[in-house]
């Protein structure tokens, strides 16, 4: 009596292990309505995860000294504690990675061995790289290369037994080639590999084990082999609430810093006035923007956005590539690689390393950055992979975005590092890092234009970031559920703005910041937990076949 | 009059369609029409099935099941929508085109002050829908 062959579903959806549980999706949440609006929230983590938002803000807002002393002892603390674990377990992330894009569970596919990918190969990467790294390749692009080279060139200082240099490994004293080298290759180690692996990680868990094994779209959901049924209780309640807490605090302190940072821009640019008042004027454009594009949906805003930025920003690459020292940036590239290939081991080696500063304040702060951000990207990528097989899904991830970034870094800081090393132009190293990006372009042709549309990408990946992540929260609090009431997106939406708006009046922007990296610590664990249960989920998938 | 009548359904709220499936059944019933139940899902696992495959499934049941009550001819038809919240009319309107259907048959809530703004899905499909649409209230 069906003809359901003729429809765009996948079906059969082939073969895949269902995980047979009595939890129903949606079982636990309330059904109602506020006044003219219906919601479908999760009880109680929609509640907890909002009240608990609530009340940090307070205490930021209320005790901003005690707050800010707090958090900023607490973030170095856990980075220079930890550094040796957070530089492992995302060793752990990459090498993992690499063994399922080579085992035999390469070829599981998401979402049933017969699914069909959702998007196209451009929809899905221009998605994907939007959420997980897009603004700040536009503020590190320029700046970090730049800080490496300078550091690495002045060679190690030290006093009393400790280095006070920030240079990384054995630095590279007077020697300006190896310094670029050296510069580069700690560069893209930041922006390569290491970060991406951990998406990937947190991605596959839950792409695994809600297209495959039929749990609900949430992070507690990757638990389910570790705690079983007890996932569906308070154990996944505080799982999916640091979730929340983790995104929203991300998103609304890079929010307001962005905004200080397209202020400084737009400053420099038309000397429009820096102060609170623009800066509260960017974030309700940027979050006016957004809300259109979640009300609009996945398909027909978030992705529209992510594709406009990705193309926006490949135009801006191409022109500085044409336009700078072509030949010196493309023979970089090749450079640059080499040097992360020849670096890998030393800079991602965890133990026995003297360049404390480097490794405690950059990469350790990198790998918990990432991290607390990973719950909030995963699931977006989570959210657009199914129908790819684990191996393309790895690849896409893992090595492609990789790739790119090593590219970025080429074109952006080899550009500025040329321009400091051949004709001694010192504003591109000494401009505070909001503006190194537009002091680079200064010193290129057609200024005015490059650097309006470096504001306009700023702002339209702050746009990218805060619909997704919007999203994101909403179906965490709707206890996986997509199908949701607008209303809740909405709401979301707006009370990220929100809190970024209280804190950058307030004060207390950076202790949440603070805050935020810290949950990496925790988050860490759980990551590795993840790389088990994915494993596990795997097997049972192989098995079946 | 009306050949093939197309009824939108959300089998997780089935109680609340009791009124559009009667009107539709009777409807068909009167002309000699079939009826193709729509149902849109996610590729993500929802309340009422974990998977597209499972949707179709249990979509062609219900619709096996109303036809061997009613004694009309019914056909299931699943649509697949990546974020059901904002693209379901759009899908349904697709369903619309793809069905053949020359008429919906739609069950709707009674409109209160937040339609001017954001119109249901009803609405949407009475609007922009190439076929006739009833919509019915309550």
């Amino acid at each position: 009596m069906s003809d359901t062959d003729a429809q765009g579903i996948p079906e059969p959806e082939g073969h895949s292990q269902l995980i047979e549980t009595d939890y129903e999706i949606g079982q636990d949440n309330i059904e109602t309505s506020v006044g003219p609006f219906g919601l479908d929230i999760h009880n109680p983590v929609f509640l907890i995860s909002g009240l608990s938002i609530i009340a940090f803000v307070f205490y930021a807002l209320v005790l901003p000294e005690q707050a800010e002393s707090f958090f900023g002892w607490l973030r170095p603390a856990i980075t220079s504690t930890f550094d040796g674990f957070f530089l492992a377990a995302a060793n752990i992330f990459v090498l993992f990675c690499v063994f399922l894009i080579f085992s035999r569970f390469g070829s599981v596919r998401l979402g049933g061995a017969d699914a069909t990918p959702d998007y196209s190969y451009i929809g899905w990467f221009a998605m994907l790289f939007a959420a997980g790294m897009g603004i700040g390749l536009m503020f590190y692009g320029v700046s970090e290369p730049m800080s490496h080279f300078s550091s690495s060139l002045g060679g190690i200082t030290e006093e009393g037994g400790a280095r006070t240099d920030w240079a990384p490994l054995g630095a590279a004293a007077g020697n300006e080639a190896e310094a670029i080298r050296l510069g580069m290759a700690a560069t893209v180690f930041h922006w390569g590999l290491h970060p991406w692996a951990i998406y990937a990680v947190v991605a596959l868990a839950l792409a695994l084990f809600s297209y495959n094994k039929g749990l609900p779209l949430t992070i507690r959901s990757a638990f389910y082999p570790i705690f079983g049924d007890r996932v569906w209780g308070w154990t996944g309640h505080v799982i999916d609430t640091l979730a929340v807490f983790a995104t929203l605090f991300g998103l609304a302190t890079s929010l307001g810093f962005g905004a200080t940072q397209a202020n400084a821009g737009l400053n420099l640019l038309f000397g429009v006035p820096v102060g609170p008042t623009t800066e509260v004027i960017l974030i309700t454009a940027i979050t006016s923007v957004a809300l259109i594009s979640v009300v609009r949906g996945l398909d027909g805003g978030v992705k529209i956005l992510s594709e406009i930025n990705m193309g926006l920003a490949a135009l801006l690459l191409l022109f500085v590539l044409l336009v700078g020292p072509t030949l010196a940036i493309l023979t970089g590239f090749g450079k640059s690689l080499l040097a992360y290939g020849e670096y890998l081991p030393a800079l991602s080696n965890p133990f026995a390393r003297t360049d404390d500063n480097f490794r405690q304040g950059w990469t350790a702060f990198y790998w918990a950055w990432w991290i607390s951000w990973s719950p909030f990207v995963g699931m977006f990528i989570a959210r657009v992979s199914r129908g790819r097989s684990v191996r393309e899904f790895i690849i896409a991830v893992l090595l492609v975005p990789s790739l790119v970034c090593v590219l970025w870094m080429s074109v952006f800081g080899g550009t500025a590092i040329q321009q400091f090393v051949q004709d001694g132009y010192t504003a591109v190293k000494d401009a505070p890092l909001e503006l190194k990006l537009f002091e680079m372009l200064k010193e290129l042709p057609l200024a005015s234009i490059t650097s309006f549309v470096g504001i306009i990408l700023v702002v339209v990946f702050f746009v990218t970031s805060s619909d997704s992540g919007s999203l994101v929260i909403d179906t965490i609090t709707a206890g996986g559920k997509v199908d949701a009431p607008v209303p809740q997106r909405v709401f979301w939406c707006i009370f990220e703005g929100a809190v970024a708006i209280v804190l950058l009046i307030g004060g207390g922007l950076s202790s949440l910041q603070a805050m935020v990296i810290s949950t990496g610590l925790p988050f860490t664990i759980v990551l590795l937990l993840m790389c088990w249960a994915i494993l596990r989920g795997l097997q049972d998938e192989v098995r079946g076949t | 009059m009306y050949r093939q009548i197309m009824v939108p359904v959300d089998l997780a709220h089935e109680a609340t369609l009791a009124h559009a499936l009667a009107v539709a059944a009777d409807l068909a019933r009167h002309w000699g029409a079939s009826i193709t139940y729509v149902g849109v899902t996610s590729p993500v696992p929802g309340t009422f099935a974990h998977n597209p495959g499972e949707f179709a499934r249990k979509l062609a049941e219900f619709a096996t099941a109303q036809g061997a009550a009613l004694g009309i001819e019914t056909r299931a038809h699943p649509a697949i929508a990546h974020d059901p919240t904002t693209e379901v009319d759009d899908a349904l309107l697709r369903a619309v085109d793809e069905t053949g259907a020359d008429l919906v048959v739609m069950q709707s809530h009674i409109p209160g002050l937040v339609d001017y703004v954001w119109p249901s899905n009803g609405g949407k499909i009475a609007a922009h829908a190439r076929a006739s649409v009833m919509v019915v209230r309550g």
